[in-house]
């Protein structure tokens, strides 16, 4: 068991062709799936969690084989895994490095804090404006309010 | 083509914002004209502010226009169980302009992203209420003569008060400094304070009015609710600290007004009516004119 960690062993097979994402947190690994769409698509993917990190804490790391980002699409994650790294992998061999930003605007993604705001009560996308990057805080684009990091739910 | 609605003050730019002051007091002095002939303006008050309401509709009768709407939403199909979503589609066949206020906060910028003509926000919950904000300006523009330079104390409820932080953003555009009067419970909120402070804009923080009135050019008082407090004993001894007396405003400046968004309850001792320094009722009376100007402004009239 000692050897479990060590970073020559594979914790998670590698891919031929397609993207890692490394350092998402243990506990957001579920919503990156979700915010991501990987519950919904037929590419092969593997994932391990709960995997010892130096900097993270327990981290969680996900492969996509033959699956290709768009930035502002990863960008999306940023909100739950700020500090994801990704690598593009192509013949086994990372390609390019890539590492994730907040966004100006949060579409769809995050809850209004505010439970008296009209996307609480009603069918309505939430829209926010990003007002501050590290920490995170949202600010409504319908009651104005601002959403932190500390109160951040992902819908 | 989307239409311009008024949600927020802050959808206004400064220069946009004169403009519309200076066409009311256009309709100030001419306030009966025909320019909404044949136009209908929808007033949906979900839950009931007779002020807002009269105001509005004064305003529209005034230009020449017809109102329909309800006043209050347990006689409208909501209680149906209706989405918001749906009452505007369906209301935004019949009218022209939509008035409206609504209880749950954001609701009138949903509003306008569903209707197709203009959306004006009477009151979106503790959210916005640019209306007033529109009407304060212009009682404050037409009672100094400028926006620039002068001193404004807020009383009252500063914490949950919307019409004075509204307020506070809209004087922010020029250069004001604030005085503000509440108890410790009740205070200005941090980031109004911070927000000031980024625009080097000056203020201060005293809980007795006294200490300030004498400076000031606009002493706009607030109600200071009881169901605010978390503890009652707190209220009880604040309750009569924030009330105006006659007696207080013989040291003020000449030139000072009282102002209050109205319904007042005894923040104003009545013995202040009389003194020409009580503007609240005059303000009041600004609110049909700034309507007037907003309402043909968002419809291209003017």
């Amino acid at each position: 068991m000692k050897n479990i960690n060590d970073k020559k062993q594979l914790l998670v097979s590698a891919i031929e062709s397609g993207t890692v994402i490394d350092h998402i947190p243990a506990a957001t690994l579920f919503k990156v799936i979700k915010i991501l769409g990987l519950d919904k698509i037929k590419n092969q993917i593997t994932f391990g969690t709960n995997l010892d990190s130096k900097t993270d804490g327990k981290k969680a790391i996900i492969k996509i084989a033959g699956k290709f980002f768009e930035d502002d699409d990863i960008n999306r994650i940023a909100l739950v895994a700020p500090n994801a790294k990704l690598n593009i992998i192509q013949d086994y061999k990372v390609t390019e490095k890539r590492v994730v930003e907040v966004p100006d605007t949060i579409i769809a993604i995050a809850k209004c804090m505010n439970p008296k705001c009209i996307t609480n009560f009603e069918k309505v996308t939430t829209r926010f404006r990003v007002v501050s990057k590290k920490p995170v805080a949202l600010k409504c684009q319908y009651c104005e309010k601002i959403t932190d990091q500390e109160r951040l739910e992902i819908i | 083509m989307k239409t311009r609605s008024l949600v927020s003050i802050d959808d206004l730019t400064t220069e946009e914002i004169i403009k519309i002051l200076d066409l009311a007091a256009e309709f100030e002095k001419n306030p009966v004209q025909d320019i909404l002939r044949g136009k209908v303006v929808a007033t949906l008050f979900f839950e009931p502010s007779t002020r807002t309401r009269l105001s509005f509709e004064s305003a529209v009768n005034k230009l020449g226009g017809k109102v329909i709407g309800f006043t209050d939403s347990s006689n409208s199909s909501v209680t149906k169980g209706e989405t918001l979503n749906d009452t505007i589609r369906t209301v935004n066949n019949y009218v022209d302009l939509i008035v409206m206020r609504h209880p749950i906060e954001g609701s009138a910028r949903y509003a306008s992203e569903i209707a197709t003509v203009p959306v004006i926000n009477a009151g979106d919950g503790a959210n916005q209420h640019p209306t007033q904000t529109m009407l304060d300006l212009y009682s404050i523009l037409k009672t100094q003569g400028t926006l620039d330079n002068l001193n404004i104390c807020m009383v009252g409820d500063l914490k949950y008060g919307r019409t004075v932080h509204s307020l506070l953003m809209a004087m922010s555009r020029w250069k004001t400094s604030f005085n503000f009067v509440a108890p410790e419970e009740l205070m200005m909120p941090d980031e109004y304070k911070l927000y000031l402070k980024n625009l080097g804009l000056e203020y201060y923080e005293t809980i007795d009015l006294n200490e300030v009135i004498n400076m000031t050019d606009i002493v706009y008082m607030t109600r200071v609710q009881r169901e605010r407090f978390s503890d009652p004993m707190e209220y009880e001894k604040v309750k009569n600290a924030y009330v105006l007396q006659e007696n207080m405003l013989a040291e003020t400046k000449p030139g000072m007004k009282i102002l209050h968004p109205l319904p007042r309850v005894n923040e104003i001792s009545t013995d202040v009516d009389s003194n020409n320094k009580a503007y609240y009722f005059e303000q009041a009376l600004n609110g049909v004119y700034t309507r007037q100007a907003i309402i043909s402004t968002l419809l291209g009239l003017k």
